[in-house]
Parts: structure tokens; sequence; C-alpha cells
């Protein structure tokens, strides 16, 4: 029913003792996500909210607590850090929920990646990843999901919301929702979130939510074209959005006349791909051929 | 959030730093200072810059007429008189907008006798997650032009600045660019070195050199100098953040940056108030879908507070084009019910004279619903983004 995670996952808080990660862990926990430990450097011993055991370094919440996959909530000039003290604790799944990461530092966990391909990074600048009715790691709301067989992919958050959340209202459930998040250099493409959908046998449709900036929804869409049989619908945003400005995501801007939506709009719709005109048809577009 | 750009003049005091060659000069900042300036640069002909955030300088037009952001003169008197015409005056190229730029700043250097004109830029290759170097012969033209027109005209190697620009890396690119001659390879080298260097340790975003040129007497230099910055990485540079030039900036922007908000002035007349980057993109979109011109680019956060909701309100009020006012959010994890007590504080707070729908879904959003409706507060509510972008747009009047 899933990609990436599911009610097994065993997942570690980074920086979750701090308020906000505290608050959307508990979040997580109280969705049924298995956490199993947190890591705070100075305050390992310690328990967190009297549920789990913190420890100083995320070797050894994977050594006494098998973690695998880890959420991090720690500010941006450590976190990057704390992304590939992850990947050498060997998590195969990494979910930075930080915004604000240098675009250097982010350089930096590409080329760590390159080199631990056991492991995959979501975000930064991210919502997180959700499968509803089992797992729910960052800050995604879980009233709005419901469990089913439609694969979301956005690399905006609030417009994943949107989208759920339309689809869950006309009955629809989602098999796993990806937050990648709006920075420039990030862990995982919409690309690689088609592939993983594509070869799941329980997501039977897709959404894919773009905007403005780079060219990842044009190499989605490129494969989409030759390997994809599953419908997809897709959304971009940004439309109106001026030339050379950085509309609020760091990814988010129109440079030298590359990254347009005009430009994405036509990739896509020239992949067969329905795009959705406005934001509140995104669901609506896709339910016109899956039903 | 914006990328922060510098001057020309202070791009070219870092190349310096990391031992790029520029030419000699001088930047004054008043009238006062230029005979000052002016006597820096070696006798008989020299070049005056107006230095703005914008490109197109040379063949800009200022407001009252006066033609060229960028003049070579022929004495140290014609360029005071000239720098005097430039300083104050306010620049109109096809980057700035018919509004153009307050020049605030002029550059004197020494002219040069140009062999070849090259490009070089460093920037980021989004798709690998790696830096790139971008080359031309095409130089003084804008490298997108080149890049439509003649793609072949241009090289790029993606580095490991980290590691340094390889040797092989150094040969693709001269060779590309005609610049493998012994003497002419070595100076090529040291450039590439610096440029990498500069591009990794200040957390730049772009730095570009167009023109790069070979003088008539064989000197590899830049011309100009463009360079941008990670604002993300801003921390961690104090002495970047000194060079920021708070005037180039919108003072409405300025505002809303102190309160947390990312906020960007547009040209139409219908404000937005939005959670989130892509849902505040989607909703200027929608707006413009149905026949409505959006005024600006607004997002509160996720964690936005009455106070931060207020100032919003105050900013977008205070661009005096917006005769209406859109506000949608999808309170995920935040609760509507924050975001109705913000909206009823902020009309409390500030005069809100023109019309307001609110669209609110998600997380408690009937108590914040039943908030606006006992507020008594003329507010229209809407149910999704499509019935909000109508409401405003009927309010408001479509465009032509």
């Amino acid at each position: 029913m899933s990609i990436l995670i599911d009610k097994n996952t065993r997942v570690v808080g980074q920086g979750i003792t701090g308020k906000a990660g505290t608050k959307h862990a508990l979040n997580n926990i109280a969705y049924g996500t298995k956490y199993v430990a947190a890591v705070t450097p100075g305050k390992g011993g310690a328990k967190f909210e009297d549920k789990l055991p913190v420890f100083n370094t995320v070797r050894e919440a994977v050594d006494k607590e098998g973690a695998e996959a880890s959420v991090i909530f720690v500010p941006p000039p450590f976190a990057a850090d704390s992304i590939m003290e992850s990947i050498e604790a060997g998590i195969r799944l990494i979910v930075c929920i930080t915004e604000g990461i240098p675009v250097r530092d982010m350089i930096e966990v590409k080329d760590c990646l390159r080199s631990h391909p056991g492991s995959r990074l979501i975000g930064p600048n991210c919502p997180g990843i959700m499968t509803p009715g089992q797992c729910n790691i960052g800050i995604m709301p879980g009233y709005i999901a419901k469990p089913g067989k439609v694969g979301v992919v956005s690399r905006s958050g609030t417009l994943t919301y949107e989208a759920m959340y339309q689809l869950t209202q006309r009955g629809y459930g989602q098999s796993t929702c990806i937050g990648i998040g709006g920075d420039p250099v990030n862990g995982t493409s919409h690309l690689d979130a088609i592939k993983m959908f594509n070869e799941d046998p329980d997501t039977e449709a897709i959404i894919m939510i773009g905007e403005i900036g780079g060219d990842a929804e044009e190499k989605a869409a490129a494969y989409i074209k030759q390997y994809v049989k599953k419908p997809v619908a897709a959304f971009i945003a940004g439309r109106t959005a001026p030339p050379g400005r950085r509309m609020g995501h760091a990814g988010a801007i129109v440079s030298g006349g590359s990254g347009t939506a005009s430009g994405k709009i036509a990739a896509l719709e020239a992949a067969g791909i329905a795009v959705a005109p406005t934001p509140s048809q995104i669901a609506e577009t896709l339910l016109k051929f899956y039903k | 959030m914006e990328l922060m750009n510098i001057h020309e003049y202070q791009a070219k005091d870092l190349f310096s730093q990391y031992g790029i060659s520029v030419l000699r000069g001088a930047a004054a900042h008043e009238a006062g200072e230029l005979e000052k300036a002016v006597a820096q640069m070696p006798d008989g002909r020299v070049v005056v810059k107006a230095q703005i955030h914008a490109g197109g300088r040379g063949k800009g037009t200022f407001t009252d007429g006066y033609k060229g952001g960028v003049k070579l003169c022929e004495s140290h008197a014609e360029a005071l008189e000239v720098a005097k015409r430039m300083l104050g005056n306010t620049l109109v190229t096809k980057q700035t907008g018919p509004a153009g730029k307050m020049v605030r700043t002029v550059y004197f250097n020494e002219p040069c006798a140009i062999a070849k004109e090259y490009y070089l830029a460093v920037t980021l290759d989004r798709g690998c997650g790696r830096p790139v170097v971008i080359a031309s012969t095409e130089g003084g033209m804008e490298i997108e032009k080149v890049a439509a027109e003649t793609p072949e005209k241009i090289v790029k190697v993606n580095i490991d600045p980290a590691f340094g620009v390889a040797p092989y890396e150094k040969r693709i690119l001269a060779y590309a660019l005609g610049l493998s001659e012994k003497a002419m390879f070595a100076q090529f080298s040291r450039l590439i070195d610096g440029l990498a260097k500069l591009y990794w340790e200040k957390d730049c975003s772009l730095v570009e050199i167009n023109p790069l040129i070979v003088s008539q007497d064989g000197r590899l230099i830049a011309l100009d100098a463009k360079i941008g910055f990670d604002d993300n990485a801003l921390f961690r540079h104090p002495e970047i953040t000194a060079l920021r030039d708070l005037s180039e900036e919108d003072p409405k922007e300025i505002d809303a940056s102190s309160f947390g908000l990312n906020y960007i002035v547009l040209d139409g007349n219908i404000a937005c108030l939005v959670n989130g980057a892509g849902l505040a993109m989607a909703t200027m979109d929608i707006i413009k879908h149905y026949g409505g011109s959006p005024a600006n680019f607004l997002d509160v956060g996720g964690g936005a507070t009455t106070e931060a909701v207020t100032n919003a309100f105050r900013i977008i009020l205070s661009d005096k084009h917006v005769k209406g006012i859109l506000v949608n959010i999808f309170g995920g994890i935040m609760s509507c019910k924050t975001i109705a007590d913000g909206i009823v504080g902020a009309a409390n707070n500030v005069h809100i004279s023109v019309p307001l729908v609110v669209r609110l879904e998600g997380n408690a959003v009937a108590e914040g619903k039943k908030t606006l409706a006992e507020s008594g507060l003329p507010i229209v509510s809407a149910d999704g983004m499509a019935d909000a972008a109508q409401k405003i747009v009927a309010l408001v009047g479509k465009c032509a």
C-alpha cells in the first residue's frame, strides 16, 4: 500500500527535543508512527516525553533501537551535519524538515549521498512523508489524509495538503504522499518519486505538483512519457511569478528564461499528462480519467 | 527571500582578494568624493560607470534624458562632469523596469584596449547539485541569448570546489576558449582557481565575469563583475552582509522581512495573504485565471502570529494600488482559529478600507469561520480557492 514507509518503520528524531520538533514528533506518534529514539547531542541518557530513549549519536539509536528512518528538526546551520550523521549511521530514509540550509552545505550532502547509495534523503525544506493510516514523518496534518491508491509528490507543503484534501473529500485515498521540498538542491526529485510510485503495485494513479525553477518536472515528464502507464495529473504553481524573483522557496525562481511555468506545463502536456488549470482542480483533473 | 546582490565595485574588491585581475578603479558615493576618486586614476582617459544592481547600464538612459550609464571620457575633467551628471540621477535599463534605479555610487576605471572578449561564470547546476563553470567565446553578450541562439558556443564543466578545479577541467575550458597557449593558460588557470575558491568560500550563488577580456598587451582581465550570495549562508559571512545596499531593495519588502514575512511587490490590485510559498504562488495564479491581477506575493509562513498577520495587513495596505484583499489559508498543523483571531486583531488595529475575502480550510476551520462571522467585520467568506478568487475579482473588477 505504500512506498518507503509503513506501520513498521522505526524512526529516530534528530532535534526533536526542541519546541517545534517535540510538537510535531508527538503528533506523528499520536498518528501511530513508530518512533524508537531521539538524538540530541549532550542529552544522551534522558527520556523524550517519558516515552523514548535519548541518545547522543544516531549511531547509538541504530545500534540499540534498530532505527532505520530519521526525521530532522535541527536548525539550518547544523542541519547538513545531522543529515550526514544519519547517512554515516546507515539510516536508509532521512527526512529533513529544516528550511534555510545553505546551498553549499547541501552540495556537500549531495556528494555524501552519491557515495552512500543505501541512504535516501527527502527534503530539506519539506513537510515530510506520509503513508496514510500507517506512518507520518514530518509536519503533514494527518486528518486530511485517507488510506488509498493515489501517490502524491510535491515541492510545496500547502499545495500537497490541497491535493490530499481534495482527494479525500471525493472519497479517494492516498498510497503515500511525499513533500520533496522547495530548495534548489534536494535529496529526492520528482523523477525519483515517480519511479517508486510506478513500481509500487498498490499505487494506481499519481499526482505531481511542481513550481517554477529548475527542470525537475520536465525530467519527470520525459520519464512518464516513456515508462509510466498509470494515470498522472499535475499542477504547476507560478504562472504569474515575475522572472528573477525568488518566490518564497529558495528554488522557486525563473532565471535566464528557464524554469518558467509555461515551459513546464508545455513539457507535461507533451508527455500526455493532464495539467490542472487551477489549484482547486487538482483532484478533479485526475479523476476525469481515473475512477 | 531574495538573493543578496552587490555592486560591481564591491565585487571587484572581492576579485582582487582572490587573485582575479581587474583594472584599477575608485568609487565615489557623493559629489565631494569625486575629485579624490578620479585622482587615483592614471592621467588621460577614464571610464565612468554608474553603480546599480541591474545589467544593461551602458545602453541605459537616465530619467532626465542623459544617455549611457557607462562612459569613456578623454580626461579627468570630463570624467568629473560625467560623474556629476550620473550621481543622484535615475538610470533606466532593460533590467530596472520603467521606474529605473537611482545612482548612489559612481565607479572610475582605467581604460583598456581590448583584443578579445569572453564570458565566464560559476553557478549552481541544479540538475546534479554541483557547481558548474560556464564559459563562452561570446563575451559581452547576454548568456541566455547565446544559449538560445548558438548553444554550441557555450562550454560547461561541473566542478568539485572543495577539491579544487582539476587541470583537465581547466584544459577543457581553455581549449574551448582558445586560451591554451602556455603563458595565457597560466593566467587562465590562476583565474579559474580564484573564481572557484571565491564561489565556494563566500557561499555565492553566482560569480559572473561578462566580459572577461584579453587586453591588447596580453593580460586576462575581469572587465565587469557580478556576484550574488546565498541568503541562507549570510549568517557565517558578516563581511558580506556589510556590503548589502538596502537602497536597492523595496522598502515594503525590507519591512516585511523583519517580521518573517516573504513579500514581493507585483503590479496588480488584488493583495494576497497566504500560508506556504507554493499556495501563495498558486493563489496569484488563480486570481489571474479568473481575470484579476495580483498585487503581491505574500507567504506568512507556518507559524504566523497575530503580530505577523497584523503587520502583513499593514504592509499590503500601504500599497496604494491595492483595491481588495484575498486571504487564503490552508491550516495544516496551524489552527484556522489562530488565523481568524489574527485577522480580527489586524482589522481592529489597521483600518481595512477595501473588500476582504477570506478562505479558510483545514484544522479548526469551523471555529475560525465562527470567529470571523461573529466579529461583525465586513468579511466575505469563501469555500475553496476558486470561489475565493471569483469573489474577490467580482468585488474589485476585472483588469483590462
